[in-house]
């Protein structure tokens, strides 16, 4: 029974919140019930930011939670933050650009995507958090692809559809390069 | 015996003067001498003769005048003190094609309401300011108003209002003349029958812009005497005001169809 | 089945405001509720269902522009949060006094005084207590839900025609930033000018000839009248506590230990109390979802059985005051919360459940 909670973390500008929004939208198509909470408190400082999503099919309780099944992490400080946070046999995924200080806990599975990497080869910076994002659907297919891309549509203003095909791509680039790390 | 004379007189040939419909029966509570009751008198005349009365919704201030709806026999509502242009800024964008005015006087509208006055008159809402300037808190027994005259005494400033600790008798009309979106300001009196019949003309030609396509705010201020607050007969408060508001207040229309008839920058002396 | 949206808290308000067929919204910005304002001018209602939205210039201006709307007969709205709500006080003071139905959203943040921007549940005593000056009460709503947002605001105003009383959603920042599903109901068609003075005889549409004329006011210079009205609201307000409690209760038929909690911190209590459960600690939560008027009945049905009611709050400790009225004295009622934007975790609440369970045995 899906219920998964995922908190991404990262910092401003890397398209955090909104590939939230992206996978609590592929949540809606897929009929499972979803919350989208950004941080919100004194955490927001630092320029870094987070948000905590819910895919479950039963009704969510608590939108605010302090352990999860999934952190995906894209900078140190997040690293630091939420690496604690996971639940034991959790997941960890997390971009190494950047990384100085690898993530160290034996008990949870960890994964990498080198998506700033790649984003900046193919010259697609503004699908780097679809990478990401194609990544952990690889790990945990929790929606189906076509959810996202039914999210897409249904979120996306009519002008911009034109760009649903990169982000498709980026989804399929992640799902090829992600690694398992433990 | 008497009787017999007064029915002789009352007569529908004899009628020389007649209170407008839109005037209640009830006897007004405000001093003799007092501008209001003429001033409602006037404005309930100008929506009777316009035809306007099952279109039309009054707000009534805080201060002498807070039971005008009392003696007005149309649809009126009560605003806390100084925010009947937010009241009439709210009816007034439900109902664009009514007619809306405020009776307010100089404590309501330029000290504590001066921000809703600003503000509605910046944004040019159709409706009708009718400002009573009286220099003075009536109701609240002869405070210090924003309009008080320098050296004028009154309960709170019993040595005359020094201006160099209290301010400046505030000319608001002078000030949201010089907003673009107010159409038409103009300041009058009625303390003379004359003076009476061209304000009745002002609130008129000011009610009849409401049903125009051209938005914008007009305000009316009219200067009236406060006998019992400046401690005069309601003679001598005239001709005080003739000789001393006048000055400072000059009657006149400043501003007509959102075209300055003159300056409204006044150089203190 | 509605139209199914992602939609943050405030958006999905904003969005039931036009379906609703809201008349107007005056309002002011001020975080963390500017989303409802913004929202409402995106998306432009005057060209669609002929919804005036304004940004006034004050809260003080707001709340009167909708006192002149909502006595003109009209469905008037504002929103707000706390620092600006206070503003609001002299308004809805007014509004109550004038029995005019309306709708006033506080979308709470931490305080007293400018306080932070962060949730906080610190203004139920100004909501349910009083606020303004004067015997007057807020029908108050508290969504727990960006779906309550939305159906809130409509039942918000239902209320408030029904008994020509001002209606308050009383929300906060988790519940107002976050994003759910929603399903948004259908249009409703906005009412014309002439149904409005159909369903409203009391209100100032301009007066026709040959009727009386309306008057809007909440002045009574005679102090026997204006008790004569004080006691006319005293019934009409003992209406609506009997009729009008909503609340919703999870896993308390059998609980030794109920959690009260409404808004957000109810969200986290519904986990604490799942956690508790998971521990064979008989937990339940019971979630006002009018705080007033406040589900007395339904938390006195437990007192043949629960051992304690724990009042959950962002603030420290209002509503725990009517659990205490509530429960009289029968069983032990205590106050946990954090204050100022901070958030207690489903984790802290279940600490606090399980201390309060020792200090009771």
């Amino acid at each position: 029974m899906t219920n998964e909670e995922i908190i991404i973390a990262g910092f401003g500008g890397q398209g955090v919140l909104s590939m939230g929004k992206i996978l609590a939208y592929s949540g809606i198509m897929q009929n499972l019930e979803v919350s989208w909470m950004p941080s919100y408190g004194p955490e927001m400082r630092g320029g870094t930011a987070n948000v905590t999503v819910i895919l479950s099919e039963e009704r969510i309780s608590s939108p605010i939670l302090t352990s999860f099944d999934t952190a995906i992490i894209l900078n140190q400080q997040s690293l630091d933050k939420f690496e604690t946070a996971i639940k034991p046999g959790g997941t960890l995924l997390y971009d190494p650009n950047g990384i100085s200080n690898p993530p160290t806990r034996t008990d949870i599975k960890i994964y990498s995507v080198e998506a700033t990497k790649a984003a900046h080869e193919k010259n697609m910076a503004k699908i780097f958090n679809m990478i990401v994002l194609g990544a952990y659907l690889k790990i945990n297919p929790v929606v189906d692809v076509a959810n996202v891309e039914a999210g897409l549509k249904k979120s996306l203003p009519e002008r911009h559809h034109k760009l649903i095909p990169a982000n498709l791509e980026g989804l399929k680039i992640g799902s090829e390069i992600v690694k398992k790390v433990n | 015996m008497e009787n017999n004379i007064l029915d002789q007189i009352i007569k529908p040939e004899n009628c020389v003067f007649k209170k407008t419909r839109l005037l209640t029966d009830k006897p007004f509570h405000y001093c003799p001498g007092c501008g209001h009751g003429v001033i409602h008198r006037i404005t309930m005349e100008v929506i009777e003769e316009l035809g306007i009365e099952e279109q039309t919704i009054g707000v009534a201030p805080v201060g002498c005048a807070v039971m005008a709806y009392d003696y007005m026999d149309i649809d009126v509502q009560e605003a806390a003190h100084g925010r009947a242009p937010a009241v009439a800024t709210g009816i007034k964008r439900v109902y664009p094609n009514k007619y809306v005015f405020t009776y307010q006087g100089d404590g309501d509208l330029a000290a504590i309401g001066t921000a809703e006055t600003m503000h509605c008159c910046n944004r040019g809402e159709n409706i009708l300011i009718i400002f009573v300037n009286n220099g003075i808190y009536g109701m609240t027994g002869g405070q210090m108003a924003p309009t008080t005259l320098e050296g004028a005494k009154t309960a709170t400033c019993p040595y005359g209002r020094d201006v160099s600790t209290m301010g400046y008798p505030i000319r608001i009309t002078e000030l949201v003349a010089q907003l673009p979106a107010v159409r038409f300001v103009t300041r009058q009196s009625v303390h003379t029958p004359a003076a009476v019949r061209k304000c009745k003309n002002a609130i008129k030609k000011a009610m009849q812009y409401q049903s125009e396509g051209k938005q914008g705010t007009c305000i009316v201020e009219v200067l009236s005497n406060c006998n019992s607050g400046w401690k005069m007969s309601p003679v001598q408060a005239n001709k005080w005001m003739e000789e001393n508001t006048f000055k400072y207040y000059q009657p006149g229309d400043i501003k007509d169809n959102f075209k300055l008839l003159k300056s409204p920058v006044i150089e203190q002396q | 089945m509605g139209e199914l949206r992602l939609m943050k808290g405030n958006e999905a308000l904003a969005e039931a405001a036009i379906r609703a067929g809201v008349d107007a919204y005056y309002g002011y910005p001020i975080t963390p509720q500017s989303e409802i304002m913004e929202h409402l001018m995106a998306e432009n209602p005057i060209k669609t269902t002929g919804m005036v939205v304004l940004q006034a210039e004050s809260e003080t201006a707001s709340i009167n522009m909708v006192y002149g709307a909502a006595a003109a007969g009209k469905k008037a709205m504002t929103s707000s949060s706390s620092p600006g709500v206070s503003l609001m006080q002299e308004g809805l003071s007014y509004i109550a006094g004038a029995e005019l139905p309306c709708v006033v959203v506080n979308v709470v943040r931490g305080g007293p005084g400018l306080g932070t921007i962060q949730p906080s549940q610190a203004d139920y005593f100004q909501t349910v207590k009083g606020g303004g000056h004067g015997d007057y009460k807020l029908i108050t709503l508290a969504p727990a839900s960006v779906q309550e947002m939305a159906d809130f605001l409509k039942l918000a105003f239902d209320l408030a025609f029904k008994y020509r009383n001002p209606a308050m959603i009383l929300s906060d920042g988790v519940i107002g930033q976050m994003m759910e599903k929603v399903e948004l109901f259908d249009y409703i068609p906005r009412l014309s000018d002439e149904q409005v003075a159909e369903n409203c005889p009391w209100a100032t549409t301009g007066k026709k000839k040959g009727t009386q004329r309306r008057i809007i006011t909440s002045l009574n210079l005679v102090p026997h009248l204006q008790e004569q009205f004080n006691q006319h609201l005293v019934e009409k307000y003992k209406t609506i506590q009997d009729t009008e409690v909503m609340c919703e209760q999870l896993d308390c038929e059998d609980a030794d230990y109920i959690i009260v909690a409404y808004g957000s911190s109810a969200r986290t209590s519904m986990k604490a109390v799942q956690m508790a459960r998971e521990k064979g600690l008989k937990a339940g939560l019971l979630r006002p979802q009018t705080l007033w008027p406040f589900p007395i009945k339904q938390i006195q049905s437990h007192l043949s059985h629960a051992k304690g009611f724990l009042s959950v709050e962002m603030s420290a400790g209002q509503m725990v005051e009517d659990v205490r009225l509530a429960v009289n004295g029968k069983v032990p009622v205590e106050h946990y919360g954090r204050m100022g934007g901070m958030i207690a975790s489903p984790a802290d609440i279940l600490q606090a459940l399980e201390n309060f369970k020792q200090s009771i045995n």
